[in-house]
């Protein structure tokens, strides 16, 4: 059945007699009804490298300290409910291997910054999602709706194709250091569903959601610092789409 | 913020007595976007729009602008030691050399002022320090600029 690879493992696994390690979780512990302050907590668990730092989490709130808290949904990538700061980069929790991040040293987990820790990993998404509807991110028409489907050239789709693969996990926003600064700053998540629908060539509704990003705190505040695009767990473009918004704003008025 | 680790157990094993319990909880931190009576309004100007450009276009002529500058003043024509007054006369009696360096002095004030006011946006906390920050600035840009601008085109080479 093996590969050489997997036979190399299986090789050191009978070695060590078992495949598991040792690893530290450093997580960032916040419980309002205990203390104002936040602190660093150890966890010391056996386990697979192979594993991912899910399902870390989940060994240490079943077996050690049911007390951890954080959000967690469909657990392989798609709801983006579990967005978290791992070893200081924003990243999703189920796409992260445990062998990827260098075990050897404590991993360290934090809530996403730039939101309200509301208990140790869960945040308070409201703004991030008041700016979301504030771009409108639905199908905006005029006229009938016509009796077939909206028709759309292959080309025509593949222009915003990259922005529809956003799961809305807050892992750009709040990597974003104009976020954390300036919170009324729309932040990427919201600009590239704004992308998503301004380039749709179904929609007509673009030049209102350019005016409300030609805000300023809109598209002007990017400053192509690129966090959001190394933090996005679907590896959208994000600065590209922010780019392409502003040079929409440019050519539009001259 | 604390940064000490805790080995196992529990968070908030403080001495004496917990201020906070399950009615009492601790305050959260909020979050800088909470949308208050205070948030201004959205603006519907192109400022942001045209200052981005302006950055992008002011920047591109400066290159020219600045490099020309530094090496007529450094390099050329022996160099540093050739400056003085009588130099400074001499050039500005042309009206080319003139244009030059009002251009220069006005791109390069409103470049570097709209930078900082980036700068200032982005790292003021409090809209007081912001205002004033922003005050402090533009009163220095707009001294700055009418002053070299004034210099220039009343200079006066006779003078001594």
């Amino acid at each position: 059945m093996a590969t050489p690879t997997m036979d190399k493992l299986a090789a050191l696994e009978a070695d060590n007699g078992s495949h598991l390690i040792t690893v530290t979780f450093r997580i960032r512990r916040f419980n309002p009804e205990i203390s104002e302050e936040a602190t660093w907590e150890d966890f010391q668990l056996e386990i697979d490298p192979k594993e991912r730092v899910l399902d870390g989490l989940h060994k240490i709130k079943w077996e050690m300290d049911g007390s951890l808290t954080f959000r967690r949904s469909c657990a392989h990538g798609i709801c983006g409910s579990d967005a978290m700061r791992i070893n200081g980069k924003n990243r999703l929790a189920c796409k992260t291997l445990i062998k990827d991040i260098n075990p050897s040293k404590p991993i360290t987990i934090e809530a996403i910054k730039g939101l309200t820790v509301q208990k140790d990993l869960v945040v308070d998404m409201e703004p991030f999602f008041q700016a979301y509807r504030d771009v409108m991110p639905f199908l905006i028409t005029k006229g009938n709706e016509p009796t077939r489907e909206r028709l759309q050239s292959p080309e025509d789709r593949e222009r915003f194709d990259d922005t529809t693969k956003c799961i809305l996990c807050a892992a750009c926003t709040s990597s974003c250091p104009v976020f954390w600064n300036d919170g009324q700053y729309f932040g990427p998540a919201a600009i590239v569903n704004a992308h998503r629908f301004i380039f749709d060539s179904r929609d007509e509704a673009g030049e209102q959601r350019l005016e409300i990003l030609n805000d300023k705190d809109g598209v002007w505040r990017c400053r192509t610092t690129f966090n959001c695009t190394d933090a996005c767990p679907r590896g959208i473009e994000v600065t590209k789409a922010i780019q392409e918004v502003k040079r929409a704003l440019i050519t539009r008025r001259f | 913020m604390s940064a000490e680790t805790s080995s196992a157990a529990a968070i908030g094993e403080v001495e004496g007595v917990s201020l906070y319990d399950t009615d009492h909880p601790a305050p959260l931190i909020e979050a800088p976007r909470k949308r208050t009576k205070k948030t201004p309004k959205s603006t519907r100007t192109n400022f942001e729009l045209y200052g981005w450009l302006f950055m992008r276009l002011s920047g591109i002529v400066l290159v020219v602008l600045v490099l020309g500058h530094l090496l007529i003043q450094l390099v050329l024509d022996g160099g540093v030691s050739k400056i003085g007054f009588a130099f400074v006369a001499g050039r500005w009696a042309s009206p080319f050399w003139q244009i030059w360096d009002l251009t220069m002095l006005w791109l390069a004030m409103l470049h570097g002022a709209n930078g900082l006011r980036t700068v200032i946006n982005d790292y003021a906390q409090r809209d007081n320090t912001r205002f004033w920050l922003k005050m402090l600035l533009y009163t220095a840009t707009v001294f700055t600029v009418l002053l070299g601008t004034l210099v220039i085109f009343t200079f006066d080479p006779n003078i001594r």
